[in-house]
């Protein structure tokens, strides 16, 4: 953190700006919902097992979604979860983020045109912030993603709503 | 182990009019076609006879035959009248290593076919997902509705080859 | 003065981190204890049925991958033998063995998932993180042979899409080597460990009657004492060329039947999957592995129904065709929308936390129950 070390002189007095602050608090500890729905989970699994590390991140998964503020949306959304989705949705406490993971739950994926009961893409019924393309994506590229992630919260402002 | 023509000609001893023709012609296998109202009784036969002994249920499938007329109702849109729907059985013998395919056709503007799951009882989810996707009602079965569609779904069976999609459902856009 | 009980209706909802994925039970209690289980499935419903019939033949298999995402590669083999007997052609020998190798290593992969995840379910965490490192190697094998790590579309009508890596052989002997002595560190950690014992021995016993009347097929029927083996009873492929036994379940810390037989038969597997693929690479000829894929495929009239032995059971593709480039009517029979409905009986009087412990035992991955 190049800000907050700089002002490390001598005892231990730092000062930052309170956005600062709060934006590296959230972003280095963000705790993701277990929430698997199909294959894009299995990599989502193996992201968070000894080789490819999420803990180093700072990310654990909890299981419930009242204590978590990340859900990584993995794999195909159909109707009859997409009521359940945006109920969980709304269970979590703010502020709170959505990751997109896999083409499925980005745009329908493979089943985009004969899919009766496939809902094309899940940004149709919960606001997402990162979309992460690839069926399945690479672990690396879920940790990309996860990084754009901590870049849009270090940019956020308390004053300022985003959009 | 017996082939499909021993076991026809035991079974057309045995029930007669309900055993109606063994096709041997197209490929790959033979199958024997039944009158979809006395199916049961003749899964039971063949589980309980002493040379038989058919076990255990392989898989049970609908399918839609497509060979009404095709016409266009009210709206403009294609459908499909008069014609055939099908259930297939595959069954076997886990004991004398033989294996057996039935086929029942029932009517498309009223499908009925009686359920096997008394004889076994792993039939009971597979004729489910047949009257999800295709509507055939499967008389005496003991808990019949939905089980891969959403409980309310109303808008149809959906593997039928006349199926249209809705455009909105509980205020989600179903079309790409 | 009597206490007066009612019954309790508890959800254990579509997302919960020990149901594997989007499975919705509705379980009636009595107090602690079950009285009945009522599983609603179809939230991972993606409508394959109906792309199989958009789409050509050779289109169709990137789609039954994602069936049972675990198993990638034997999927994509059962639609290849019963395609192949459907057109009756005949594919060289170096095709038949590369395709058994890369099914044997992907038996390995999924067990190891199940019991890594079951592992996790009962609270132990460490075999896991172990199960998963073995799992990075198969995977890194089936990187450099075809490209991916999940969903392969690699094993195609009447061949394969790429030939062996110069590399493989040598990195699949090295990987036999190192996995040995892992599965005995893994029986040590959680096999005859007495906690694991305690909650999965005598719990959720599978009768052999009701299995076979339910259609149960694959390691659960293996675990109820009958020595069922597809590739034995009913063979495809070189199977028949190949020495390897068939571990059955005999009930040693408990009934024959129970979680625990149904679990150890999994370790057995993976072993004897090791001896199926030394002998293959010892066997192994050349050849050319495009020669035999057709340009168009256009079977004639006719339906046939084909079954191979998936990591978890029997795996049977029903498929009908009426003489055109698309197919009419492609039916998967997948082996754990069988198993999900023998569950309910095997639940019936124990407790709420045994409710766990049998559904990991089962194995069941809900993209194939859902299509």
């Amino acid at each position: 953190m190049g800000l907050l070390d700089q002002e490390f002189t001598e005892g231990n007095i730092v000062i930052a700006k309170t956005e600062d602050l709060f934006n590296w608090a959230r972003l280095s500890s963000l705790w993701q919902v277990g929430f698997g729905l199909a294959c894009c989970a299995i990599e989502m699994m193996a992201t968070s097992a000894s080789h490819y590390d999420f803990d180093r991140f700072g990310v654990i998964p909890r299981p419930s979604p009242r204590q978590s503020d990340v859900i990584i949306i993995s794999g195909t959304v159909t109707f009859k979860m997409a009521i359940r989705i945006k109920r969980l949705y709304e269970q979590m406490p703010d502020p709170k983020y959505v990751i997109s993971m896999g083409s499925c739950s980005n745009c329908g994926g493979p089943y985009w045109e004969h899919g009766y009961h496939v809902l094309k893409g899940v940004d149709r019924v919960i606001p997402v912030d990162v979309y992460v393309p690839g069926c399945p994506p690479r672990p690396e590229a879920l940790l990309e993603g996860l990084l754009k992630l901590q870049e849009k919260i270090r940019n956020e402002s308390i004053v300022k709503k985003s959009a | 182990m017996k082939t499909a023509e021993e076991i026809f000609n035991q079974l057309k001893e045995k029930f007669g009019s309900s055993i109606i023709e063994l096709k041997l012609d197209k490929p790959v296998e033979p199958y024997l076609i039944v009158n979809p109202l006395e199916v049961d009784k003749i899964c039971l036969f063949l589980k309980d006879e002493n040379e038989l002994l058919f076990d255990s249920i392989m898989n049970l499938s609908g399918v839609d035959d497509a060979n009404g007329a095709k016409e266009k109702d009210d709206k403009g849109l294609e459908t499909i009248k008069g014609g055939t729907l099908s259930v297939f059985y595959h069954i076997e013998s886990t004991k004398l290593k033989h294996k057996l395919t039935l086929k029942v056709s029932t009517d498309r503007e009223k499908p009925e076919v009686v359920t096997v799951t008394e004889v076994w009882k792993g039939a009971d989810w597979h004729e489910r997902e047949a009257y999800d996707m295709y509507g055939i009602i499967f008389l005496n079965h003991p808990d019949l509705r939905r089980i891969l569609m959403p409980y309310d779904w109303e808008f149809g069976y959906p593997l039928r080859k006349d199926y249209k999609n809705p455009e909105f459902y509980q205020g989600m856009k179903v079309p790409y | 003065m009597a206490l007066k009980t009612e019954e309790m209706v508890l959800n254990m909802g579509p997302q919960h981190p020990s149901t594997h994925g989007v499975l919705r039970l509705e379980l009636q209690l009595d107090g602690e204890i079950i009285k009945d289980v009522v599983p609603h499935i179809g939230y991972l419903h993606r409508c394959f049925e109906k792309h199989c019939e958009a789409m050509t033949y050779p289109q169709v298999i990137p789609y039954t991958d994602r069936m049972d995402y675990l198993a990638s590669m034997y999927n994509e083999f059962g639609y290849a033998v019963a395609m192949e007997r459907l057109l009756k052609i005949e594919v060289p020998e170096r095709v038949e063995y590369i395709r058994v190798i890369m099914g044997e290593l992907q038996r390995i992969a999924s067990h190891l998932v199940a019991i890594g995840t079951y592992g996790a379910d009962i609270g132990a965490f460490t075999p896991f993180l172990f199960c998963f490192r073995d799992r990075e190697r198969i995977l890194h094998l089936f990187e450099i042979t075809c490209g991916a790590r999940l969903l392969y579309n690699y094993i195609w009508i009447g061949g394969l899409s790429h030939d062996l890596h110069p590399d493989f052989i040598r990195l699949t002997k090295e990987f036999i080597k190192d996995f040995r002595p892992n599965v005995i560190e893994l029986n040590e950690l959680l096999s005859y460990n007495r906690i694991f014992i305690e909650r999965t021995a005598n719990v959720g016993v599978l009768p052999l009657e009701t299995a076979i009347n339910y259609g149960v097929s694959g390691p659960n029927l293996r675990a109820s004492g009958m020595k069922w083996d597809l590739r034995k009873d009913d063979p495809y492929s070189v199977y028949h060329k190949f020495d390897y036994d068939i571990p059955v379940g005999k009930g040693d810390k408990g009934k024959v039947g129970d979680c625990w037989d149904r679990y150890y038969v999994r370790v057995l597997e993976m072993e004897e999957s090791l001896k199926i693929i030394e002998q293959a690479i010892e066997q192994i000829p050349e050849g050319d592995i495009a020669s035999a894929i057709p340009k168009r495929i256009k079977p004639p009239e006719g339906q046939i129904y084909t079954r191979v032995e998936n990591p978890r059971g029997e795996l049977g593709y029903f498929i009908i065709s009426d003489g055109s480039l698309n197919p009419a009517r492609v039916k998967v029979r997948a082996p754990s929308f069988v198993t999900m409905q023998v569950f309910p009986e095997l639940c019936k009087g124990f407790m709420v936390a045994d409710v766990v412990a049998i559904l990991g035992s089962v194995d069941i991955v809900l993209g194939e129950i859902d299509r």
